[in-house]
Order: C-alpha cells, then structure tokens, then sequence
C-alpha cells in the first residue's frame, strides 16, 4: 500500500480544470433563486442525491463526480447521506407513483433554505418513461425544481456545469 | 438448439416431457408449447428436483409463461398455460424462486397463482390509478391495506427499518431488519420503489422506442438490455446479423463488464472502509466510459445496439484507444489486486461474511458473480452461447467460497478476462456492414434471448405484431434470483456488514422494478 500512495505523490494529478458554469442554468436560477435565500446558503454545499426512480444511468454519472478526475469536492461540494444535513436535493428519475412519497418527505426534511435540481431527461419531463401509469412525470411535478440538468444521463462535465453554476450564482451580488 | 440429450438423471429430460404439448409456431430460437394445469405441476416437479431451472416467469391477460433452461441438454423452452379462469397453479409454493415473480403477475396482470404461500402484493404500493395494468385494467378502488412485515419472534428482538431513500448515491428499496443486538436474525426486502411500468410502455411501441425502453431498464447494464433485446427481434424475424456488428456487440459488452466490475470491486472495498481502492478503481472505470465515449459516442454505451445490428462502427482510432486502454489497465490493475490480495485488515471484512450456501445458488438458479462465487457453472455466453464467443477464447472462473472475498474475486478473474476478450476482438474484428435490415414480413412472431450481462443472464421475450410493433416484452433481470439470496447472505452477520454484503451482491432495483 506504501508503494501506490508514493507512486501517487510522483504522478500528475487526474484532475480535469473546471468547466465553465452552464449558461442556461444560470439563466434558470436567476429567474427562480431569491437573493436571501443565496446569502444564506454560503458557499459550501451539502448534496443529497435522491434515486426517485431512475434506470441508475444517472447515478453512476453522479457517482462519476466523486472520482479522481471530476474530484466534486475541490468546489466545496459534497454528498451527505441525510437531507437533515444537505442544502441541495439532488433529484433522478421519472418520479415514479411508488417513490412520490418518499420524495415528498425527503423534501420536507431538507432544512430551508434549500435547492432542489433535478438531473437527467427523466427529471425534466420523465424522459422516456413519460404517460406511464407508474410515473408522475417531471421532479417539478412533486417538489418546486430550481434547475434542471438535462441529459440521458448527463455527463459528469454537465453536472458539474450545472452544479458550478449554483456556486456561481451565490457569488454574484 | 442442441438436439443432444442425454440422460443423466432419473427425470425425464424436460424435451421429452414436453413433446406430446401443441408447439406453438414462429417462436424463436427455442420451442413453446401449450401445457395443461397438470404438465405445469410436472415442469414445477421438475424445478424442484433441479432437473431444470427457472429462467422467467411471466404473463399476460389470459396466459402464464414459464420458461425454463435445462443444463444437462442445454434445452431452453417456454411452457405457455391459459388461465380462463384468471388461475394458475402456484409455482411458488413448491419452488420458492418463484415466488416473487408470481407476485408480480398478480400485481400487474391480475392472475392469482392458486395455493400460493404469500398473497402480498410486491410491485403495486397501492399508489397506481389502475390495477394490473398488463391483464384487464381497471381504475383503483379504495387504499391498500399496509404491508405486513413477515414476523421475527422472540426476546431481545429489535427492528431496523432503512430505505427506500438510502444513505449513498444508489437505487431506493426498503430494508427491514430484525435483530438481536448486533446480529441480524431476519433481512425482508421490499421493492418495487422504482416501478415504471416499462412493460405497458413496451406495449404498442416501434421497433425503435422499445430498444431505447428496454435499453433503460437498468441503466448500468444498457449494453446487456439491449443486446438481448435485438437479439429477441432478430430471432423473432429471422434476420441475420451481420458478422461485425455481432463482434462490435461482444466489445461494448466487455466493456460494459469491466467498467462495472471494476466500481464495484472499488465500492465493495470502500463499504469495509478502504477507501484507497475505491479511488484507484474508480479511476480505471472513469477510463473505460472515456474509451467507450470515444469509440462509439456514449460513456454508458446507451443506444448503440439496434435490432439488426449496431449503429455505428468503430471509427478508425478506435482499436488505438482501447489498445491504449487495455494496456493501461494491465499496468494499473495487477498493483490493486496485489492491494487487496495483501490488505489483512480488509479480508478481514470481506472471508466468510455474507456467505451464501451453494445449494440455494443452485435452486434459485442463481447467475453472474454471484452464482458462479457459490459454484454454479453457467454463463450465458457459453450456453447457450451467442456470436462471436462460440470462437474467443475465455475462461468463465468459478468459485465455490461463496462468500463477499469470493464475489470480489470473481469479479477480479473476470474483468481480467474481459481484458482478454476485448484484445482478441480487436485482433479479429472481421470487416464488412455493421448494421442490417429486419426481415419484417408481416406476420406476427415471438423471438427469445439470453444475454450474459456483468450481473448475471438477462432475459428478453419478444411478441412482434403483424406491424412491426411491439405486441408483448418481458425483460427479466438476472436480480430477480440474486435479491431473495441476500436476505440468506445476511443471516448471522452483523447489521454493519449489511453494506458489503449488498454491495457484493449489487442487485439492480430498476431492472427488478421494471
């Protein structure tokens, strides 16, 4: 084990610069995010990844982020693992009839002020899987959405688009 | 179909049991037949003795299907029973595999196996505006009773409920443990959190919008779904493939397979805390979806398998970057499982916990890492087998530790032999079309397949219209027989190796959900 952490310490890092924050989400926030709301929340967020009934496609990319070369938490994001913990509800999945209530909950055990984004095409519309009599739809059908990152699934290089853009939003004045 | 049987067993080989039964015309590529109630009790005899094993058990309004694979012939078939009266024989009741999948047809088709121990619901929570969606349809009445947790008796007993949210980046699904100070004394699983009702979206879709469907039912396994959904159109139609594109399928399926071998050797070191490896690995992964993106436009490889071939070649670097690839990984591989091999703190963890006995392995029919960790040989690449594996060369290891060190192994030998397998494919990619035409000759037809994924056998069952469209699908993920196994892994472990134990196992939920 030695070996490999020196060997590490010797090699270039992994990590990929960090992408520009995706317009269109900035876009989006402004329309939706009030300003106190932003002051409030600081700069380091806590991610709470909800599966509200996705084919995991979008998991492993979220997963993805974590890795050596997305390395998520260099911006001061992170994943937790309760929503009493996290400032951002970060949403997969057609919601399905049998997950509604579980995201409701999960919603409202999310301290304010909090943002949800809803990542994937399913989390925009359903995607795919939309008109199924087990589907509600969109994750803005359930709980209010602040941005959507589109993708079937999105890419690391767009979630993280998207997700600079809410630290870059809380910046600006 | 292999035509050789041979007697190893006092049972009758299951050709035979089925011979005198109607065969029903452009199945493909293996026989269905028409039972009665009384040949379906034998075909369940049959499961129970383990002279065949359970591959599907699906329905639709009116009908039950049992498809069933026997390992001594290799024989696969679909024994099909009319229910006028909205009844089958319960297969459940004797074979327990069953069970689950009988629920499920309850649930969404609306027939009731007869005689059946468990009556709960399992897919419908009650929160659908229709019952059974895929039989005779009607507006939901009324709420659903709560569901009943199987009971734990005894003193001292304490229950854990987790899910269907979960702590990590993963699938929802309820956990109910009971146990008795750190042991845990019963696991029940409840699922069906992320029921989509593929199965009814499938209904009446093109040829096109049912692979990108069926391509979606477990988004890690994308490559297998929709492998063995073209496969099923191509056996229902009659189409032959072409050469390259059957070896370009065989690439992105390996690649598939290691990327997700590789995460999940990576998170199961990580759940015993180290989480060194996970890093290391998850390194590796991210390089496997950058040369699949590379090669053929998709980290996941999502919609690059059609029905009639697959949609685009690999361009001309292609072979240069999984080259690349391939060397890379036998550079920075070997170091990890040396790693892992010598970590004592590790095996610690992992040598014994979650063991899962052999003989269940076998009766549930078990398959992939899982299945072939307890020592049972099958692959569904070597049978029954599909092109080009039947000329590569591959060792399927087999285990029989049956424990979470012996699933980490196997993952290990496997992703070292897919290594293998893309080497050789790209040694011998034969030229020529990568996509074809579908025969589509305008009569309704059925076609099959089975298809290794990096979890286990998926299987596809394809009803084709008159048009075209798709009539009927049943996609059956190979979870369905890994899932019940893990409430047994669990018994006598310590609630905090639950992680591991499941991270070995990594049972799909949205494949299982449907």
């Amino acid at each position: 084990m030695r070996k490999l952490l020196f060997q590490n310490l010797l090699r270039w890092p992994l990590t990929v610069a960090a992408p520009a924050p995706s317009k269109p989400a900035l876009a989006e926030l402004s329309a939706k995010v009030d300003r106190a709301a932003r002051q409030r929340l600081g700069r380091s967020l806590a991610i709470r990844e909800v599966d509200a009934g996705s084919c995991n496609g979008c998991e492993l990319e979220i997963h993805a982020l974590n890795n050596a070369y997305y390395d998520l938490e260099r911006f001061g994001l992170h994943f937790v693992a309760s929503p009493r913990h996290a400032d951002v509800l970060l949403v997969t999945g057609p919601v399905t009839a049998n997950m509604r209530e579980a995201l409701e909950r999960t919603y409202h055990a999310t301290p304010d002020p909090k943002w949800v984004v809803a990542v994937g095409d399913c989390g925009r519309d359903g995607g795919v899987f939309a008109g199924s009599y087990a589907c509600i739809g969109g994750v803005a059908e359930v709980i209010p959405v602040d941005l959507h990152i589109p993708g079937c699934p999105p890419n690391p290089i767009q979630l993280l688009e998207g997700l600079l853009a809410l630290l870059q939003f809380q910046k600006s004045p | 179909m292999n035509t050789k049987i041979q007697h190893t067993s006092h049972a009758p080989a299951l050709r035979n049991v089925l011979e005198a039964s109607q065969l029903i015309g452009g199945h493909r590529p293996w026989p269905r037949v028409v039972v009665t109630p009384e040949l379906w009790n034998t075909l369940t005899k049959g499961l129970v003795d383990g002279a065949w094993t359970l591959l599907g058990l699906w329905g639709e309004a009116g009908w039950v299907h049992l498809a069933l694979h026997e390992a001594a012939t290799g024989l696969i078939a679909v024994a099909s029973l009319p229910c006028p009266n909205e009844r089958f024989p319960s297969v459940g009741g004797a074979h327990p595999p069953a069970q689950r999948l009988e629920r499920a047809i309850a649930d969404l088709v609306g027939l009731q196996p007869v005689d059946a121990p468990d009556s709960r619901p399992w897919l419908d929570h009650g929160r659908w505006p229709l019952r059974h969606p895929l039989g005779m349809a009607t507006r939901a009445t009324g709420a659903m009773p709560p569901y009943r947790f199987l009971p734990a008796e005894g003193e001292s007993l304490h229950q854990i409920p987790v899910g269907p949210v979960h702590a990590g980046i993963i699938e929802p699904g309820h956990f109910r443990f009971t146990a008795n100070g750190e042991a845990v004394v019963r696991l029940e699983e409840r699922l069906g959190y992320v029921h989509k009702g593929i199965e009814s979206l499938l209904a009446g879709a093109t040829l096109e919008r049912a692979a990108r469907l069926v391509g979606r039912v477990s988004g890690d396994s994308t490559v297998a779904y929709a492998l063995a959904f073209a496969r099923a159109a191509e056996a229902a139609t009659e189409t032959d493939t072409p050469d390259r594109a059957h070896w370009l399928r065989a690439l992105m399926a390996e690649l598939e397979r290691l990327a997700n071998h590789l995460g999940d050797i990576g998170a199961i070191c990580n759940d015993a805390a180290f989480a060194l490896m996970l890093a290391h690995c998850a390194v590796l992964r991210e390089q496997v979806l950058r040369a699949s993106a590379a090669c053929f436009g998709h980290r996941l490889l999502m919609d690059c398998i059609v029905p009639g071939g697959v949609v685009a070649d690999l361009p001309a670097d292609g072979a240069k970057v999984l080259r690349a690839l391939v060397a890379e990984l036998r550079r920075r591989f070997p170091p990890l499982i040396e790693l892992y091999d010598n970590t004592a703190s590790l095996q610690d963890r992992t040598v014994g916990t979650g063991f899962v006995r052999p003989a269940l392995i076998q009766q549930f029919g078990c398959g992939g890492p899982i299945g072939r960790a307890g020592g049972r040989v099958f692959d569904a690449r070597r049978q029954p087998g599909y092109p080009p594996y039947e000329q590569l060369k591959f060792e399927a290891p087999v285990r029989t530790d049956s424990d979470v060190n012996g699933r980490v192994w196997l993952r290990i030998s496997e992703a070292q032999q897919s290594l293998v397998l893309v080497e050789q494919i790209l040694e011998r990619l034969p030229p020529g079309p990568v996509r074809g035409k579908l025969n589509l000759s305008g009569q309704p037809s059925e076609g099959m397949a089975l298809v290794e994924g990096f979890r286990g056998d998926v299987l596809v069952w394809l009803r084709l219209a008159a048009d075209g469209t798709v009539a009927r699908c049943h996609p059956r993920d190979p979870s369905w027989f890994q899932w019940p196994l893990l409430e047994a892994a669990i018994e006598g472990n310590i609630v905090a190796d639950f992680p591991l134990c499941n991270k070995s196992f990594n049972g799909s939920y949205s494949g299982h959900d449907l």
